[in-house]
């Protein structure tokens, strides 16, 4: 499979992808319905800091933390661990596997194209936390949006490449669903999803400095929310990039192997 | 036994899911003594509440959720409706797994241990209330998943439907004094979260005002025939898949 064809295909594939994300809308829904974590924990904390500021945030400081949260996570959203597992099962990988593109691209193709109909969904949280909190708790310096968006592509890709690397392990033990479970609970504690993780307990911030969950959610946040200068800035994107890299690596060994063992059962 | 590191795998799960639940309380405890009115000892009995729902709800609602959307995907829910037994009855009672329920054992300790950490015994009225409250909150905890379950006649893809509720109950580990305005009245009176929690949890402190117990009871009622006569209007609804 040459480049140049895979990236004639690659328009094809986004509006495949996007007319999929339209039809099944209702599923989108649902989906926006059940990511609705933030705004809980956002009442929680602004419950907490009702009389006085805890720990350097004020109530407006955690509206623009949790909005910002909420649609990082909407945009950088990645679901292929589950489709992953659903057609090893079916055996209808063997359908992707034909096509003369690599099935990884299909996948990210499919992915992206949803984000014209989470943006719908993200843009007005955007606006809605501009009106609540002001423009003064959002970061005003136009290199740290440029780094926010390498922070936001960085982030999908480690989304995204987790739930390939559960995905291809189902190629080995049948279903990893529940290795998917066990990634969404560290990534709920780890990644500042529950709150600004310099506000948990120390024990808590010296594991989540040496996982990769934090730069899924917490540091495109942070650089949103002002909270980060740019060498501070700089020094995490490379560590983020560091974990994508890995991730990448990951993913190629483990496919690798998986194809070999891969016998699509079903059909 | 077959299934021992299914087993293990799923006991990791759940022991994560309760610290996920814990974590973000003591950071909050850390930095403050009292969380809309609730000291520490006490919104752990929230959770304590939350946890010991969630074992009942995987134990027992859950895999016949599991079950029934399965049976709409694959049209077979059609012999379900021809038996001569109601339906309602049949799919919510078509399969029971009790040894997820472990957790309730989990939800045990932590209720000793936050009596422990208030520093008394708690009172025969007030558990004999939060009984009485402990069957309500089941009651609207299966009311909310057959509301659930008439979703899956209008939707297309039902897969994540189990996802979404967990996602709707989780708002529940807090105790409800904790949100305000809309919010609060959403989780009052639409979706009854604090019946289900938050006053169970009063009533063990001996806190819950007798007023608030029967119009609790009440409207944990009224909720099941609401959630009843919905479920009718969507069973008429439902037309077969793939036959």
């Amino acid at each position: 499979m040459s480049l140049a064809r895979s990236a004639r295909a690659l328009p094809t594939l986004f509006k495949v992808g996007f007319l999929e994300a339209v039809a099944y809308r209702a599923e989108l829904l649902v989906w926006v319905l059940s990511t609705t974590m933030p705004l809980i924990m956002l009442a929680l904390w602004t419950a907490v800091a009702r009389d006085a500021p805890i720990g350097g945030f004020g109530q407006s400081d955690f509206i623009a933390y949790f909005l910002a949260t909420f649609v990082v996570r909407q945009l950088t959203g990645a679901w292929v661990a589950w489709e992953m597992n659903f057609e090893v099962r079916q055996g209808t990988l063997a359908m992707r596997l034909l096509r003369p593109v690599h099935p990884f691209l299909s996948y990210a193709a499919e992915n992206l194209a949803a984000l014209p109909m989470r943006l719908i969904v993200a843009g007005p949280v955007a606006v809605i936390a501009l009106i609540l909190v002001g423009s003064g708790k959002i970061t005003h310096d136009p290199v740290l949006w440029i780094i926010w968006c390498a922070a936001m592509l960085g982030g999908w890709l480690i989304t995204f490449m987790a739930n390939l690397v559960i995905g291809c392990l189902a190629l080995y033990i049948d279903s990893s669903e529940k290795f998917m479970g066990i990634w969404l609970a560290l990534f709920f504690v780890f990644s500042g999803y529950l709150g600004p993780i310099a506000l948990f307990p120390h024990a808590v911030k010296l594991v989540a400095a040496w996982l990769p969950f934090q730069y899924q959610i917490g540091f495109p946040v942070q650089l949103m929310t002002a909270a980060l200068a740019r060498p501070e800035a700089l020094v995490m994107l490379a560590r983020q990039w560091v974990w994508v890299a890995l991730l990448v690596g990951l993913t190629s060994l483990l496919w690798r192997g998986g194809l070999r063992r891969f016998a699509a059962y079903g059909g | 036994m077959q299934y021992r590191s299914d087993f293990v795998v799923d006991g990791l799960i759940e022991a994560f899911w309760v610290v996920t639940a814990l974590i973000p309380l003591f950071a909050v405890f850390k930095l403050t003594r009292s969380l809309a009115g609730w000291s520490f000892g006490e919104a752990l009995m929230v959770i304590g509440w939350f946890t010991l729902l969630q074992a009942i709800l995987e134990g027992a609602i859950n895999p016949s959720l599991t079950a029934v959307v399965e049976h709409i995907r694959k049209g077979t829910l059609d012999f379900v409706l021809l038996k001569p037994a109601d339906a309602q009855f049949l799919v919510s009672t078509a399969k029971f797994q009790p040894w997820r329920s472990l957790n309730v054992f989990t939800a045990i300790a932590i209720f000793a241990y936050s009596f422990h950490l208030l520093g008394r015994l708690p009172t025969a009225a007030g558990l004999a209330s939060a009984f009485v409250l402990l069957c309500t909150a089941t009651l609207l905890l299966y009311s909310l998943w057959i509301l659930t379950v008439s979703a899956a006649f209008y939707v297309v893809r039902v897969d994540n439907l189990t996802y979404f509720f967990d996602s709707i109950f989780d708002a529940s580990r807090w105790p409800s004094s904790v949100f305000r305005g809309i919010l609060r009245f959403i989780f009052t009176f639409i979706i009854p979260l604090a019946l289900m929690t938050t006053f169970p949890a009063q009533a063990m402190l001996g806190k819950l005002s007798p007023s608030t117990f029967f119009t609790s009871v009440f409207g944990a009622a009224l909720f099941a025939v609401l959630a009843r006569l919905i479920w009718l209007r969507s069973i008429g609804k439902y037309t077969s898949a793939s036959s």
